[in-house]
This record gives structure tokens, C-alpha cells and sequence, in this order.
């Protein structure tokens, strides 16, 4: 085969390659360059029944941010929620409220954002005062099987 | 009796220089400096033979696994009414574990067993130690470029591979199956994250690619120089790359997605 042949040939395969991976990157897994800058946030919640890390923050279900971190407050002993929030959301009042939801039926966990009425907004290390967990299969049986015995 | 773990002495301690010879003749191949005119062309010529001529069945193979995972996929989902996840179930295979380790299977298959079968002719029919004798250094000038040719065709092979499937299940689940073409990629790319799935997929391709090739080469360069012994270097290739690709592959998954 001749030598120019082959080079072709190659280079063809290369750039094959590139756009393999270029498709890998945007067609199937959606990749946008990079997130940008965000700004971090807290929630305290009684229970996060299932919220996972990288979890979707939602303000009437458009997505402002993921959840990055999730651990314990020792000082409060409840479960202390990081989110990361978009930096061009920088509208969320102070009096804002989140919530964990249910996506689905079978879906995940995810957080959803309520705007408030302050004029004072969510800075960087904020935390949300205003919080509702999730809600737990169990406790809702127990407090139906609550109310059906005291009537 | 004394025979017997004389033997077993023996034996082990030829396989313990086998791997020394194995990793003498990769760090060699890897470190000695390349002459920038001639080896680029060499290397050039080795991508062709292994990456280019693997291509055909690199992509006609992908294209029959992704068609068959959104059959089977969709039959499956479709019980539950979840068929628009086929596409999610589709590309997270690939992606993850099939295109990595079915490349490399079959990289290891044809490449390898070529590599194989033509490094120990060479040394059959006497063409290293000629080299050897007219002052060429066999290592940088025969094992060098196929080496570096291996490391770099086998993870493009797997985006290939990865990229056909993808297309080939959206073929099937898309056109011939009725599942709605908007939630069928958005579900996808909803869920196959850029850094841990497509980027731990092609670092698997990555060490795959270096398994492979360094075992076909050593084979090639320690078989016996007749035609029955490179027969046995050659399957010894193909069946030692496999098994070290799939226990490989086993480790690599459990460091990159056991702790999720």
C-alpha cells in the first residue's frame, strides 16, 4: 500500500476518533462546557428520606443548582444539606423556603426552591431558615393510624 | 519428589524473568528517545495496521451490540412503562463497561494475535537480530512504534464502539420500536454524566490498551522461533489478554463506581 494512502487512512481514523468523542460529549451525555461559577447554600432538614448528592435543586422545576453535600449538624443534630446554586441565581431571598419532592412515581429525591418576599438575598454560606423534609412512608401511616384512633 | 518441586522452582522462577523481561522491554520501548522524522512515520504506518484495519469490525460489532441492548432493553422496560429509559439503559452500558471491554476482547483477537504473529516471525526468520547486527535497535524501531500505535488506537476504537452502539440502539428503539425520540436522548443525557461515565470509560480503554498490546509484544518477542511455537504465542495472546482485560476490567469498576 502506498505510503500516502496509509497517512490518509489515518488521519481519517483519527479523526473519526474526535468526533466519537465529540458525540460521546454532547449527544449522550449532554456535557454544556462546565457548569460555571455557583455559589454554595445550607438547609437543615428532620429527615432527607433518600436525597442523594448531585441531586437537582429546583425553583419551579427549572433546575438553579445541585445538592454536593450531605451530612449531620452536630450542633443541631439534624441533617445539614450543601447545595451549589448557579451564580446568576442571585435572587433567592432570605425568607425562601426548600423543600425535598418526589420526581415521579419512582423517581429520585430532589430539592425544590420557594422564593420569599425579603429584599435581603442568599449569599454565599447562607443558610435556609425555612425547611420541610421528606415526606417518609412511615410517618404518614403512623399519623393516619393516629387519627383514625382518636376519632 | 525432589524433582517435583525442583521443577515447580524452575518454572516459577522463569516466570518471574519473563515479567522482568516484559517490563524491561515496555520501559524501554516507552523511554528511548524517538528520532521525530522516522518513527512519526512508522508510527503512522503501525496505526494503520492495527487501529484502521480493526476499524470494520470495531464498528460493525458496536453497531449489533447497540441494536441488541435496545431490543432486549425495550422488552424488558416496556413491562414496567418505563421504555423511554431505553436509551439511558443503552448508553450507560456502553459507555461504562461494553465498549471498553468488547474493544479490547476484540482488539486482542485481531490486533494483538497481528502484532503477535509478526513480531515472532521476525524473530523466526532471524529479522531482529539483523537488525540488531546492522546497529538498529529492534526496540525502538520494531516495538516502540506498534507499542505507542496500540495505546492509541484502542481508546478511539472505544468512543467508536461507544458512538455506533449509542446510534445503533437508537435505531431500533427509536424507528422500529415507537419510543418517542425526545425522551429517548433527553433521558439519556439526563442521566450519563461527561466525567464519570464517558471519561472512566475511556480511561478504561486507556489501560486496556496498554494490557493488550504490551502482552502482544512480549509474546511475540519471547516465542519459540518455529511455526507451531508462534502459533502458541499467538493463542497465548489472545487467551492471556482476555483474561487480564476482563479481571482488570473488575478492578477498574469497583474503584470507579463501587462508593457511586
Amino acid at each position: 500500500m502506498r505510503s500516502r494512502t496509509i497517512e490518509v487512512l489515518v488521519g481519517l481514523f483519527l479523526v473519526a476518533g474526535i468526533v466519537a468523542a465529540l458525540g460521546l460529549a454532547v449527544s449522550v451525555s449532554g456535557y454544556s462546557g462546565g457548569k460555571g461559577d455557583t455559589y454554595k447554600i445550607y438547609a437543615h432538614f428532620d429527615n432527607i428520606g433518600g436525597l442523594t448528592k448531585k441531586a437537582e435543586v429546583t425553583l419551579a422545576g427549572v433546575q438553579i443548582g445541585t445538592v454536593t453535600d450531605i451530612g449531620i449538624d452536630a450542633d443541631y443534630l439534624v441533617a445539614k444539606v450543601e447545595m451549589e446554586i448557579f451564580s446568576e441565581v442571585d435572587y433567592l431571598s432570605i425568607d425562601s423556603s426548600v423543600q425535598i419532592l418526589t420526581s415521579g412515581l419512582l423517581g429520585g429525591k430532589y430539592i425544590g426552591l420557594s422564593v420569599g418576599a425579603e429584599d435581603e438575598v442568599l449569599v454565599d454560606g447562607s443558610l435556609v431558615e425555612d425547611s420541610q423534609s421528606a415526606l417518609v412512608l412511615e410517618e404518614l401511616i403512623g399519623k393516619f393510624l393516629f387519627d383514625k384512633v382518636s376519632e | 519428589m525432589f524433582d517435583f518441586l525442583a521443577l515447580i522452582g524452575h518454572q516459577s522462577i522463569s516466570k518471574l524473568a519473563g515479567f522482568g523481561r516484559a517490563a524491561i522491554i515496555l520501559s524501554y520501548a516507552l523511554v528511548a528517545w524517538p528520532e521525530p522524522k522516522s518513527s512519526f512515520k512508522l508510527l503512522v504506518k503501525q496505526l494503520y495496521h492495527v487501529g484502521v484495519k480493526s476499524l470494520l469490525i470495531i464498528a460493525v460489532s458496536g453497531l449489533f451490540i447497540g441494536m441488541v441492548l435496545g431490543l432486549q432493553g425495550y422488552t424488558i422496560l416496556v413491562d414496567f412503562g418505563s421504555e423511554q429509559s431505553v436509551g439511558q439503559m443503552v448508553a450507560l452500558s456502553l459507555v461504562r463497561e461494553l465498549a471498553p471491554v468488547v474493544t479490547a476482547l476484540l482488539f486482542a483477537g485481531r490486533a494483538g494475535s497481528a502484532l503477535t504473529a509478526e513480531i515472532g516471525l521476525m524473530k523466526a526468520t532471524e529479522q531482529l537480530a539483523s537488525l540488531e547486527m546492522i546497529g538498529v535497535d529492534p526496540l525502538r524501531r520494531i516495538v516502540a512504534p506498534r507499542l505507542w500505535a496500540g495505546f492509541i488506537s484502542m481508546p478511539i476504537l472505544s468512543m467508536i464502539f461507544a458512538v455506533v452502539g449509542v446510534y445503533g440502539g437508537a435505531l431500533v428503539s427509536i424507528e422500529w420500536l415507537g419510543v418517542y425520540s425526545g425522551s429517548f436522548w433527553s433521558v439519556m443525557q439526563g442521566s450519563v454524566d461527561f466525567y464519570d461515565d464517558v471519561l472512566n470509560g475511556v480511561i478504561k480503554a486507556i489501560v486496556f490498551g496498554i494490557a493488550v498490546t504490551w502482552v502482544a509484544l512480549y509474546q511475540g518477542l519471547e516465542s519459540v522461533p518455529t511455526s507451531e511455537g508462534i502459533s502458541q504465542s499467538t493463542t497465548r495472546t489472545v487467551v492471556y489478554s482476555s483474561l487480564i482485560i476482563l479481571a482488570l476490567d473488575f478492578v477498574l469498576t469497583a474503584l470507579m463506581f463501587g462508593d457511586v
